[in-house]
This record gives C-alpha cells, sequence and structure tokens, in this order.
C-alpha cells in the first residue's frame, strides 16, 4: 500500500535537529543607564564616569553603569556607617522579615533575573534558571531564619555586628555571589557596600531595585559599580570593618596585603584546580555526568571545577572514549537558547586567557580532543576541550584555566591519587567516584579540600559550609559557620 | 552462544557488571526531559514517534473485532490526512496473530505477538518454547517474550540464560524482543544486569515493561537499559534495539524519549529497526499535537478515531 511507503529519503534522514527554543526577553527591562545606588536611591557618581556592559555572546551593549571612584566609595561607605547603628539594633525578628522578604521577591521576579544573568555573563538560561536564581533566593531565605537566633547559634556567647561590610563578588555567578555575601552579613546585623565585577553589574543593580521595593531601611545594602580601583578603594577604606572578596588568588593576595595590620575582619574564597578522582569500581556512565557537569558547567567558570580529572589507569581508556561521545553531544551557543549546554565565554580577556593557557598545553606535549560543533560568528566562544597525556609539571594541570578545558591524568592506586590531587597550591574541592563507601570516607580523610563530593559534583545547599585550604582563600560560606565571619563573640 | 557463556562465566569472577548510581542517573534523565523541541523537529519527532509504535491491545476481552479495528488504525492512524504515517507494527496476544496477519497483509506494519506465558513467565520452558514456536508458525513477526524474574531475582542468571536462548532458537527468523519487567527487579544496577544477559543471550531488542506492573517504563530506567545497549555495541559490534513500553500516554513523554535516544545512543538508533515505543493510548494524543503542529489549533477527541 502507498500510504506506508511514504517518502522513504525523508525517512531514512535519521538527524534530529532542535529548532532554537529562545527565552522570552521582552518581558525585561535593562534601563540605558544605571546609577549607583547608595542611602536606598539610584544617584549619579560623582567621579561622573560611565563604562559599558555587554552582551559576551553577541558584543552588543546591553547599558552603561556608573563608574565609582573615590567620592563614591565614601560617600557609599558614610551612607552605610550611619545606616549601621539602627540597623543592627533593629529587633532580630524585624531584621529577618526584611530578609524573607527580599528572599521572596526574588523568587517572584525570577524569570526576569534569570534572564539578565544570562544577558551579562553569557551563561546558559537553563543554568541561570534552574541553578543561580533558585539557589540565591534559597541562601537568603536560610540566613533569613538564623537572623532571630543568633545566640542559639552560638551558646554562653554574645554575638554583636562587626560593622560596614566591603564586599567583592566575581563575574561567573553575579547574583548568587552577591545572596552568599548579602546575606550572612545582614542576618548578623551588618551593613554593606557590594561591588559586583565590571563586566556582570546588571543583576546586582536589579537586586538594589529588590531592596527598594522591600522597604529595606536606606543605606543597609548600598551597591556600587567599577573596576578593580574601585575594588581597591573599597576594601582599604578606613571605615570599613569587615572585607569579604571571592575572586582569583591573585586579587586576594593584593587584599590580603592592603588590609594587612588594619584590624579588619578578612574572609577570602580564591582560586582552584580541583581533582575529580574517579575509581575502577565507580558507576562509569554516571561519573561521565560528573565529570561533564564539574568542568563544563558555566563554560568553566566556577572556582571548584573539576579541572583535573584523575583516572584509575585500568579503566582510563574506557571512560575517555565516553567522555569524548558525551562531550560531542554539548550544545554549544546562544546562552537565552533553553537547549543550550554551554553559553559565551564571559569577556573578551577571559577568552584571551583560556587560549592562552591552551596554547601552552600544545606546546608542552599534551594531546587536545574538541569536538567538531559550530561556534556563533559573533561573541566569545570557546568550544569544550579535553587534554590527554598531561603530566604533573604541565602549566594546564597546574593553573587555574577558568574555562572549559579539562586536564586528565591517570593513576594507579589510591595513595597515588591523593598525593597527585594535592599536589597543587590550591584545595578548594575535589570530587571521588567509587562504589566504596570505605574508600570515600579514606579519601576525604586525606584530601586538603574544602569540599570533597562523592559521586556528584558541583552541588550546592545554603546549610553546607564552602571555602579552601591553602591559596584558595579562608573562612566559610554557607550553614552555621558562614555567619563567623560576620559577627564579634565576646 | 560459545563466547556468552564465557562472558557470564569471566563476569562473576571480576566483579560482575558495572553498576548505576541511582541520583545521577535519574538527574541525567529529568535534565534530559527538559528540553524544549519545537516547530519542525517537534512534528519530525512526532511522526517518528508514529513510525516507532508498537500499538498495542493486550486484554482478555480481546476479540477479532477489536483486532480488525486496531490493524485499521496502525495501517493509517490518521484517516483525515494520508501524510501520517503507519505505526511500526500491532503488538498482541498470540490466539489473535491470525486475525492480525489476514488485516495487515502488504502493508509495512509488522505483527508483534507476546509469548512465554506473558505477563508473568511463570510456566515450563518447554511451554514457552512451544508458544514461540506457534506464535512464530502462525505469522509473528516479532515475539515479546518475558524473562524469568523469579530465577533472575533468586540469582539463577544461568537459567535465564539458557531460555533466552532457546526462545530466540524457536523464534527462527523472527524478531526477539525480551521483555526485563524492570519494575519488578528493584534497582538499576539488575536492570544493567539484565540487559546485559538479555543481549549476551541473543535479544534483538530489549524491552523495559509488560505495561502490567507499575512502574513500567520510566526515563531513567530507559536510560540505564540504553547505555546497556551503547556498551554492549562498544564491546561486540552488535546493535541491539531498545523498546520503551508501559505508560507512555502522552507526545510529549514520546518526544522526551526520543530527546533520551538521541543523546544517547545517536541518530543510529533514531530509526524503528533500533527502537519501539509500546502503548495502547498513546497514538491519539500524537495525532492530536501533529493536526496541532499542522494548522496550528487543537481539534476535538472527536476528530480522532478511537479504535
Amino acid at each position: 500500500m502507498a500510504i506506508t511507503k511514504r517518502s522513504s529519503t525523508a525517512l531514512a534522514e535519521h538527524r534530529f535537529e532542535y529548532e532554537p527554543a529562545p527565552e522570552a526577553i521582552d518581558h525585561v527591562n535593562i534601563a540605558p543607564r544605571y546609577g549607583l545606588f547608595i542611602g536606598g536611591k539610584f544617584v549619579e557618581p560623582r567621579s561622573g564616569k560611565w563604562f559599558p556592559t555587554i552582551n559576551p555572546a553577541t558584543e552588543e551593549q546591553l547599558s552603561e553603569v556608573s563608574e565609582a571612584l573615590k567620592a563614591d566609595v565614601d560617600r557609599a561607605v558614610t551612607a552605610a556607617a550611619s545606616a549601621q547603628e539602627s540597623w543592627g539594633r533593629l529587633k532580630p525578628s524585624r531584621r529577618a522579615r526584611y530578609i524573607f522578604r527580599i528572599s521572596r521577591l526574588l523568587q517572584e521576579r525570577s524569570r526576569e533575573l534569570a534572564v539578565v544573568e544570562s544577558l551579562d555573563g553569557g551563561k546558559p538560561i537553563k543554568e541561570s534558571r534552574d541553578v543561580d536564581i533558585p539557589l540565591a533566593a534559597a541562601h537568603i531565605f536560610y540566613y533569613a531564619g538564623w537572623a532571630d537566633k543568633l545566640e542559639w547559634a552560638f551558646p554562653n556567647r554574645r554575638p554583636r555586628p562587626v560593622g560596614v561590610c566591603g564586599q567583592v563578588i566575581p563575574w561567573n555567578f553575579p547574583l548568587l555571589m552577591l545572596a552568599w555575601k548579602i546575606a550572612p552579613a545582614l542576618a548578623a546585623g551588618n551593613t554593606v557596600v557590594l561591588k559586583p565585577a565590571e563586566t556582570t553589574p546588571l543583576s546586582a543593580l536589579l537586586f538594589a531595585e529588590i531592596c527598594q521595593q522591600a522597604d529595606l531601611p536606606p543605606g543597609v545594602v548600598n551597591i556600587i559599580t567599577g573596576a578593580g580601583k574601585t575594588g581597591s578603594l573599597l576594601v582599604s577604606h578606613p571605615d570599613v570593618k569587615k572585607v569579604a572578596f571571592t575572586g582569583s588568588t591573585e586579587v586576594g593576595k593584593l587584599i590580603q596585603k592592603a588590609v594587612a595590620g588594619t584590624g579588619k575582619h578578612l574572609s577570602l574564597e580564591l582560586g582552584g584546580k580541583a581533582a575529580n578522582i574517579v575509581f575502577d569500581d565507580a558507576p562509569l556512565d554516571q561519573a561521565v555526568e560528573g565529570i561533564i557537569n564539574g568542568i563544563f558547567f558555566n563554560q568553566g567558570h566556577v572556582c571548584c571545577a573539576g579541572s583535573r580529572l584523575l583516572v584509575q589507569e585500568s579503566v582510563a581508556e574506557l571512560l575517555l572514549a565516553k567522555l569524548r561521545d558525551r562531550v560531542d553531544t554539548l550544545r554549544v551557543g546562544d546562552p537565552l537558547d533553553k537547549n543550550t549546554d554551554v553559553g559565551a565565554i564571559n569577556s573578551r580577556a577571559q577568552l584571551e586567557k583560556i587560549q592562552g593557557l591552551v596554547e601552552s598545553g600544545l606546546e608542552e606535549g599534551a594531546e587536545i580532543y574538541q569536538p567538531p560543533c559550530e561556534l556563533p560568528a559573533k561573541g566569545f566562544w570557546f568550544r569544550p576541550t579535553i587534554f590527554t597525556n598531561v603530566s604533573q609539571s604541565h602549566r594546564i594541570a597546574r593553573e587555574e584555566i577558568f574555562g572549559p578545558v579539562l586536564s586528565v591524568l591517570t593513576f594507579r592506586t589510591p595513595a597515588e591519587a591523593v598525593e597527585k590531587a594535592n599536589n597543587t597550591p590550591y584545595g578548594l574541592s575535589a570530587g571521588v567516584w567509587t562504589e566504596k563507601g570505605s574508600r570515600i570516607l579514606w579519601m576525604t580523610e586525606r584530601l586538603r579540600a574544602g569540599v570533597v563530593w562523592a559521586n556528584t559534583y558541583n552541588r550546592f545547599d545554603p546549610t553546607s559550609p564552602f571555602g579552601g585550604y591553602k591559596e584558595s582563600g579562608f573562612g566559610r560560606e554557607g550553614g552555621l559557620h558562614g555567619l563567623l565571619p560576620y559577627l564579634g563573640l565576646n | 552462544m560459545a563466547t556468552a557463556p564465557s562472558l557470564l562465566h569471566l563476569g562473576s569472577l571480576m566483579g560482575g557488571v558495572r553498576s548505576v548510581d541511582q541520583v545521577a542517573v535519574e538527574e541525567r534523565a529529568a535534565s534530559l526531559g527538559k528540553r524544549s523541541i519545537k516547530k519542525a523537529s517537534k512534528v519530525w519527532a512526532l511522526e517518528l514517534a508514529i513510525r516507532m509504535m508498537d500499538l498495542t491491545t493486550l486484554e482478555g476481552a480481546d476479540t477479532p473485532g477489536k483486532v480488525a479495528a486496531l490493524c485499521g488504525k496502525a495501517i493509517r492512524p490518521d484517516p483525515t490526512d494520508h501524510s501520517v504515517p503507519s505505526v511500526a507494527a500491532v503488538c498482541l496476544y498470540p490466539s489473535l496473530i491470525a486475525q492480525a496477519v489476514q488485516h495487515l497483509r502488504g502493508t509495512t506494519v509488522k505483527v508483534a505477538s507476546v509469548a512465554t506465558a506473558f505477563p508473568s513467565g511463570q510456566t515450563f520452558t518447554t511451554v514457552k518454547v512451544t508458544e514461540t514456536r506457534e506464535a512464530v508458525a502462525a505469522g509473528a513477526d516479532e515475539i515479546d517474550m518475558v524473562i524469568d524474574r523469579g530465577a533472575f531475582l533468586s540469582g539463577g542468571y544461568q537459567k535465564v540464560y539458557d531460555e533466552i536462548v532457546r526462545i530466540k532458537e524457536a523464534c527462527g527468523s523472527a524478531h526477539l524482543k525480551v521483555i526485563l519487567e524492570t519494575g519488578e527487579l528493584g534497582s538499576y544496577d539488575n536492570v544493567r544486569r539484565a540487559s546485559i544477559l538479555a543481549m549476551a543471550a541473543g535479544a534483538d531488542f530489549i524491552k523495559t515493561s509488560t505495561g502490567k506492573i507499575q512502574p513500567a517504563a520510566t526515563p531513567a530506567v530507559t536510560l540505564v537499559m540504553m547505555e546497556a545497549v551503547r556498551d554492549f555495541h562498544r564491546e561486540t559490534g552488535r546493535s541491539v534495539g531498545l523498546k520503551a513500553a508501559g505508560g507512555i500516554r502522552t507526545a510529549k513523554q514520546a518526544v522526551q524519549y526520543l530527546v533520551l535516544l538521541y543523546e544517547t545512543l545517536g541518530p543510529d538508533w533514531m530509526t524503528p529497526n533500533r527502537f519501539r515505543l509500546g502503548a495502547s493510548s498513546l497514538l491519539n494524543d500524537v495525532l492530536m499535537q501533529l493536526a496541532r503542529e499542522k494548522t496550528g489549533a487543537y481539534q476535538s477527541a472527536d476528530y480522532f478515531t478511537i479504535d
């Protein structure tokens, strides 16, 4: 019968091309220009300077933001200092009410925030929608709960606020890092001046609008924009009592020098070069998913990215074959497409840094694998990359690349795995993949890393403390521990 | 046959089949469920879902009249739109094979019959072999057998294996689909183990469920079986097909299974020769969505035939 033999040429075509599925952006209002958020209001910068923020996927300008210089930083810190006393003395349950309200508003505006985060930073909408924004709201919600329970958190001690907090955050998780910084600070009764990264200021400025919506008392949260100079002015301001920084180890060291001897509290969350360790008894297909998530999540712009894969030699060949097949299926492209797995590199400067390190890997003799995916013509893009034949001495095995680049090394015994994993100046995170519970515990005892994930990777929860060893920094964020940097305890 | 038992023996000596992590596999299946399939790709997927469908009726109340209606629907799912393709096969009990063969002669629609004391499989191996032989003799192109879950769960892997080998022999040139009944196996580790065992014993397809036990097919359990098929192909070079059956009722679910298939086994498996959807009530929802994509409007259920 003819009807059952329909268009055999069309049927022979087995390829499944997904049509574009872009997230709508018409519900988002980005102002052409943003002032500084100081004392509860958006004000023109006294510096008189502005700079553009662009969409890294298209290189088009999204908006213009102010550059805060000395007079503006002074003004912001003064606003925070004058709000400090009344906010610190506010009945804790009242304080909690404001923070809960902010968390709810974040949830209400989550679609808008997700789109802005993807537009400004280049991350896939599925990540900003399903990870960044929900986690940020959960973090704020969690610390709101601590605000009136501080005396139970630290029994027989008298917790008190430390004062104005100067907080500087990175561009990889703009709103989430803002939440990690602001939520515990406010819960503990401090006021803050926060500076988002110069390439991703927009979600913080939307957060400023949310503070207005929540009727937060003026001066409790101040958002100033600018680059390294602004950050340096903020952390060295004499009225700032507590400095919190997340970013590169290089800048972290500069900050530590700047605050040395000033009596300021300091917490640093810096770089990493995490080992993701796969034993021969691991559930391999799920380990492959964990490796992919570990290094290609957010284009590898993750301080705890599993950038060194340590795989047991007996399964290395099989695992790598599976890994290459899986990398071929990654969908690289428009961050606003709901089917995109890997988005745009955050900035031209970061792209150049990644390219430089990848070239060094080739020069030092490592073998490269990249899937044959097409990249958009405009914007900043880098193919997911796997390096094999990497040795401990290669730069790509030692330096933080902060991009979608995985270095694969092998080991023979658990002891060798620990030795290689710990042989790095960093110590932020690690992953262990094995079916053996006892081996997980054995490894966890020996790995010098702030977080060890077992049979999973990049999993976050507000109740769980996060932070580093060695050059990955000090101080913990999240959980009860995350309150400590923001409190004085008598 | 000569190599397969040694594979099994080596497996038991070297620690057996690799394990599956429950949390991670469910997470992966759920994340692929979030793919957004639109416009032309949706139409393509919906038509493929029809071409991959085993239109099923497995009721004690099935009659020649019911089979006639089902076969009509299988050949021409949408009488108003001749561009809609036929389904892959009809799936029914052995006593109704003859009727189906008569109605489907000259079409591309295959006759699939369940056998081996479906759905429980709790009878003598000789009876199962005889049932299979008779089903093939009556004209079945495909045999859907069930594994002996009692033997599997009590560690009698060899018994399960030998039985599949004998049924495969009895099938002759008919295709053998081996139903694992994953809802009774209790863990993803067991699903993976049973998949490898069935493929090693000669299955042409492995199939999730009978549809008589809950849970039937789920995206996660199907993913585990796809991963086993992928590993078996890597190891032996043989491409085994896969059938998800039971509980797939909406076009959206069907498209999610196709996404899972595409991103796990790739384009080579995007064909009715390698993947089937076993369903009794899925077809009309797919037709409804297809009409929606073509006309821009949803039609009332009364515009789709009930067979």
